[in-house]
């Protein structure tokens, strides 16, 4: 009994960590540049593709994954950036936002339109195996799973904080006038924030296809949890995020195996609708004022 | 003289519209039929989003709603003109209650609380088998023949034809009384909830009791649309009720013009309408359109929001605004 619990939860765990990770991209868009990325889901998908391309003629894991990483950064860093937000942005946030629906749309649609609409096995870096702690299986890709992740958000946090490019772009978030008035380039700040979230997005892919297929639609649900983890745990909190992922991943795993395994979706959704019902501003969130 | 001329294009249209079945097969027919209905649909985001600006991404759940109210109301036994009033009426309630998460939040916290709520409709709809069929579709609950088509004072619409002049009729008759209420007070106050929510609470305007009021009669007007789907495609499962198909509509009202009066309809046709006469006019070397036309409409899309984000209805006053 409770073997299974601490089981369910270790992998509930690493799945939200892989939530985590999109949630934070999905954050530090919002933050510098008022994007809500409805495509964030397709961000991780195709790269997942782009990938299995470069396997496809015969490349390394490793090196198949750094073109993809360097690809991925060109298409949804910059690209993105250039050609759908900048021109977008002076409209308003719903106008960017339902951009990026149409963005999500085209780019399921082109994967699918290409790769066709079967799931495709992505071979995993991390080991298989389990090992036995205390009479509870853990397997060693859930462990791989959460401490890359772990490791790749305490850089990512650290760098925001300790750094003066990661102070840099926190002060384009919160203030771009006054980044501006200390000198600070805060295209270029908003540019790093995009790359970011593009790496973050394909390590993502890199960690959640092995086990979940890649597929054309695989994108919806995974950007919608990411966007309710961000939610939940607060959307102008980085940390926040990683909680929210981790939670979202714990409680639809024990839905699945406790519950009813065929409401497992739904369990991310019903959370994300009681904390904006109750706490509208996330678990860790600051409450934000409303403007005239 | 402008009025005029406007009047005179609506009837041409409408004109075209009664005729054209005479020149179509039974898929052409078919057609005309969903966008008519697609059109009502859209009519109702496009009240919801467009004129109150509250964003909304469960339309397709709506639709579902009506479609399955329906068809359970007519499997019980309940006369398909009473079971229509009613599947709307319970499209309306749900749309009143998810109006309520659209009080605390807005936006795109909305948007992703509305396509949540889609997904659970959809999920209940898939797994309820013993309710719904499940995702084997309604034929499983009601008989190989599914849904019956109905009929209007002992005259059965069977026939594909006559029941796109049903279609056609309530698409009139949607048109008419959402343009009623537009000019009514309510319509000036939706607007007002749009353009400035705080400003128009300042002015006495009942925020909450608006805000769930565009909700539910947006919802109403999908699980109308719905209540005549179900009896036009008399087979269906829970697939036409997803994500997809409420993206799908989003895309259509802000294609047509969000806000604008005749935008859903022109959305609509954009998206139902236009793969097919592709198919007719571009080489078969092309490929059938169903396949890329989602890509390439997607794309269009994002071109067009980057130039002219209020829609192609927009676009004439874009173009004047340049000219001056």
């Amino acid at each position: 009994m409770f073997a299974d619990l601490a089981q369910l939860t270790i992998s509930g765990l690493a799945t939200g960590a892989i939530y985590a990770l999109a949630a934070m991209g999905f954050t530090l868009l919002w933050q510098t540049s008022s994007t809500i990325n409805f495509a964030q889901g397709e961000f991780v998908m195709v790269p997942a593709f782009i990938m299995l391309g470069f396997l496809g003629i015969g490349m390394p894991l490793i090196f198949a994954f750094a073109l993809t990483l360097a690809a991925s950064a060109l298409i949804f860093g910059v690209g993105f950036k250039r050609a759908v937000v900048d021109p977008m942005i002076r409209h308003g946030v719903l106008p960017l936002a339902i951009a990026a629906m149409a963005l999500s749309l085209a780019l399921q649609q082109g994967v699918k339109l290409v790769f066709g609409a079967e799931a495709r096995s992505v071979p995993d870096i991390l080991p298989d195996g389990v090992t036995r702690i205390v009479g509870v299986a853990v397997s060693y890709r859930d462990v791989g799973v959460l401490v890359i992740s772990f490791v790749l958000i305490l850089g990512l946090q650290l760098f925001l904080a300790r750094t003066l490019t990661g102070r840099a772009m926190q002060a384009s978030a919160q203030n771009p006038d006054g980044a501006r008035v200390l000198g600070i380039n805060v295209d270029r700040m908003i540019l790093y924030t995009f790359l970011a979230n593009a790496a973050l997005a394909s390590i993502a892919a890199l960690l959640v296809t092995p086990i979940y297929l890649a597929k054309f639609d695989l994108g919806g649900p995974l950007g919608l949890k990411a966007f309710c983890a961000a939610i939940i745990g607060g959307f102008n909190q980085m940390h926040g995020a990683l909680a929210g992922g981790l939670l979202i991943g714990v409680i639809e795993n024990l839905t699945g195996a406790y519950f009813a395994p065929q409401y497992k979706d739904a369990a991310a959704l019903v959370l994300f609708v009681i904390v904006i019902l109750f706490k509208p501003e996330g678990l860790f969130g600051r409450r934000e004022e409303r403007r005239v | 003289m402008r009025t005029a001329l406007r009047i005179a294009a609506l009837v041409a249209i409408l004109a075209a519209l009664i005729v054209a079945p005479q020149y179509l097969r039974n898929y052409g027919i078919y057609l005309l039929s969903l966008w008519s209905l697609f059109a009502i649909a859209a009519m109702g985001l496009n009240l919801t989003l467009g004129y109150a600006g509250q964003m909304s991404l469960a339309q397709a759940a709506f639709l579902g709603i009506g479609a399955y109210a329906v068809a359970l109301l007519v499997k019980a036994g309940v006369p398909f003109w009473v079971g229509v009033p009613l599947a709307t009426l319970v499209a309306f309630a749900v749309g009143l209650l998810l109006g309520f998460p659209a009080l605390r939040v807005q936006h795109h916290y909305l948007a992703f609380a509305t396509l949540g709520f889609n997904v659970l409709v959809y999920l209940a709809i898939r797994n309820e088998d013993w309710l719904t069929g499940g995702s084997m579709g309604i034929g499983q609950v009601m008989g190989f023949a599914g849904m019956p088509r109905p009929s209007i004072f002992g005259y059965s619409l069977r026939r594909g034809i006559d029941f796109y002049y049903l279609c056609l009729a309530m698409l009139c008759l949607s048109t008419l009384l959402v343009w009623l209420l537009l000019r009514s007070p309510w319509g000036r106050a939706f607007a007002a909830l749009r353009d400035n929510p705080v400003r128009a609470e300042s002015l006495a305007i009942d925020i909450r009791a608006y805000t769930l009021l565009a909700f539910a009669i947006g919802a109403g007007l999908a699980g109308f649309a719905g209540a005549f789907y179900a009896p036009l495609v008399q087979l269906f499962d829970p697939s036409p009720f997803g994500l997809l198909e409420s993206l799908s509509l989003l895309l259509m009202v802000v294609v047509g013009g969000s806000g604008r009066f005749w935008g859903p309809h022109i959305g609509a046709a954009l998206v139902l309408l236009l793969p097919h006469w592709l198919q007719a006019l571009l080489p078969a070397w092309l490929g059938p359109p169903d396949q890329w036309y989602l890509f390439v409409f997607g794309i269009a899309v994002l071109v067009l929001l980057t130039w002219c984000p209020g829609g192609l209805l927009a676009i004439p006053d874009r173009l004047r605004a340049r000219a001056q």
